[in-house]
């Protein structure tokens, strides 16, 4: 399925290639083989232009999926979403900050990106420092810091802007908080990639553990497990990953909220079965909402975000509303 | 195993919640902590499953000291039935039984056969087989506390500590939650408020008022008028049960008399 979308995916656009010849020029790119010389132009385009970004979106939908359902897992709370901690609003800050004051120059086109990446950094450390009492982080706490500070980043982000007042900056402001693979280079693949594997390993071993903290605390103790130190892992794990993918993309709205409960619905509580399936589901959807956002009004590109989101809040008040779920409570 | 709470004192935030409680629990026997809101029975239960660790004292299991243990070891040994037994997510009854194998297992290994025949043997014995499937957020008060006292007994524990187990819980329920427990092997130390269920339950009972213990041993030694005029402050007659010859404790409204 997944596979099939992301062939399916890199064929379509302005340049319709079909999902045969994209296999073929893909298997030709991978095993080193020939293209005619009449294809070049469409196997460039496939290859160094749509197999990036469909890749990317594939990596940050199941990154997005998975990060949603630690971070419910972490902060205990139904309503949490990869950028409850201010995650994304760091990094726009970082990114913002970046470009207007020309901070980084030395790294060229990445500049941006690690500007974001540092925010979403700083953004995380700031929202652990500001939330922990002696050394331990209670759930309710680490949200409402998140969000506190969240609204915080955007005030910033206003004041940089305004005294920026160049359209540049708006420009990256719209980019960040709607997400884009529009940026999308086999240079960033790897790194994402291998923060996503990592990512995912340690989450699956965790798997039960997290099972065990969805009893409350007291219970999680008695069962050998420490509260404290497996939400500072997760704490880690998830801003690393998060980072990384608003760093490439930006915020993508609604993904992480949606997924894990659509998950749950289908396959049930248990995380490490919602941890196995959601990333897929993820991806796959991702990879879907990038071609609307990159074909439906073609050649403009409607922010991803707002497809997401135009999908994402229907699918999830029908979830709300079906009696069967319940989750917290009824 | 036995279960012995030595000097155990607690002091958080500079007040005193426990004073220096000595009690022993003999292997097997069934033994109450009793005594008004606030008496610190819940801080010295906390202490034996690990939620807070005392200020002095040790909780010894056997020979060992518990703060000698890993957290997983612990776990292995001592299971807990507390008062925080609202499940976040809708996992199904036999999913949440199932984590009471989580001390013997490592970080991803999955569940073993003989973890899930123990698991059925457990669903069996609290007469909740056939909710196996269910959510357990759609269970009724009396069918979640016994798949949290599945979970616990799925632990395997030598020692079992419980919060009030029979909070929330309409008489029957209560009487066959604790018959249960009594059948159900380890060593337990249970809260219980109801005082008449207690000296039916209990094969030793200790009474706690302001962090310290007052009395100790059988519920007919301990039980008494007196005793429960000084430390809880009602007037009450204490007969024979006439079916057990267990004490029991009939109130009266007026207390001041």
């Amino acid at each position: 399925m997944l596979l099939v979308s992301v062939v399916v995916a890199i064929g379509l656009g302005p340049a319709v290639v079909a999902p045969d010849e994209t296999a073929g020029y893909l298997w030709a790119a991978l095993t080193g083989g020939r293209v005619d010389a009449d294809d070049a132009t469409a196997y460039r385009i496939v290859w160094e232009i749509r197999a990036p970004r469909v890749l990317l979106a594939a990596l940050v939908g199941a990154g997005l999926s998975a990060v949603g359902v630690a971070i419910q897992a972490l902060v205990r709370n139904p309503l949490a979403d990869p950028f409850v901690l201010g995650v994304s609003s760091g990094a726009s800050v970082g990114a913002v900050g970046v470009t207007v004051t020309g901070a980084l120059a030395s790294l060229g086109a990445h500049a941006v990106s690690a500007g974001a990446f540092a925010g979403a950094l700083a953004a995380s450390v700031l929202v652990y420092a500001a939330s922990a009492t002696r050394g331990a982080v209670s759930p309710l706490r680490l949200v409402l810091t998140g969000v506190a500070l969240s609204l915080g980043f955007q005030a910033v982000m206003s004041v940089i802007i305004y005294f920026a007042s160049d359209t540049e900056a708006t420009g990256m402001v719209l980019y960040w908080t709607m997400g884009s693979f529009g940026a999308a280079s086999w240079e960033a693949l790897p790194v994402v990639a291998a923060v996503l594997a990592l990512t995912m390993v340690l989450l699956h071993r965790q798997g039960r553990a997290l099972d065990v903290l969805a009893l409350g605390d007291e219970t999680a103790v008695s069962l050998g497990v420490d509260p404290d130190r497996h939400r500072k892992v997760l704490l880690g794990l998830v801003s690393l990953l998060t980072g990384v993918m608003v760093a490439v993309s930006g915020a993508i709205a609604f993904v992480g909220l949606v997924m894990p409960h659509l998950v749950r619905m289908l396959a049930g509580a248990t995380h490490a079965r919602v941890l196995a399936v959601a990333p897929l589901i993820g991806a796959v959807f991702m990879v879907w909402a990038d071609l609307a956002s990159r074909t439906l009004v073609a050649p403009r590109e409607l922010p991803l975000g707002a497809i997401t989101a135009l999908v994402g809040v229907p699918v999830f008040v029908a979830l709300l509303r079906r009696r069967a779920y319940m989750f917290g409570g009824r | 195993m036995r279960l012995v709470l030595d000097g155990l004192t607690v002091v958080s935030d500079g007040r005193g919640l426990v004073h220096d409680l000595s009690l022993e629990v003999p292997s097997g026997q069934v033994v109450g902590l009793v005594g008004p809101n606030g008496s610190g029975k819940s801080t010295a239960l906390r202490c034996v499953y690990r939620a807070l660790r005392p200020t002095r004292g040790t909780v010894r299991l056997g020979e060992d000291d518990l703060a000698r243990l890993t957290p997983r070891r612990g776990a292995q040994l001592v299971a807990a039935m507390t008062q925080d037994g609202s499940v976040g997510l809708d996992f199904t009854v036999e999913e949440v039984v199932a984590l009471g194998r989580a001390p013997h297992l490592r970080g991803g290994q999955a569940l073993g056969h003989r973890d899930r025949e123990l698991c059925h043997e457990v669903m069996e014995r609290l007469g909740i087989r056939h909710l196996a499937r269910r959510g357990v957020l759609t269970l009724s008060g009396g069918e979640r506390q016994r798949v949290l006292l599945a979970r616990t007994l799925a632990q395997e524990p030598r020692i079992l500590v419980l919060d009030e187990p029979t909070n929330h819980l309409d008489v029957r329920h209560q009487i066959e939650l604790l018959s249960l427990l009594r059948r159900s092997g380890p060593t337990v130390l249970i809260v219980l408020h109801d005082l008449n269920l207690a000296a039916a339950a209990c094969d030793r009972i200790g009474v706690l008022s302001r962090g310290r213990l007052v009395a100790a041993g059988t519920p007919g030694d301990v039980l008494t008028a007196e005793l429960v005029a000084k430390v809880f402050g009602v007037t009450a007659g204490v007969v024979p049960h006439p079916l057990t010859g267990a004490p029991q404790l009939l109130y009266s409204l007026d207390s001041s008399r």
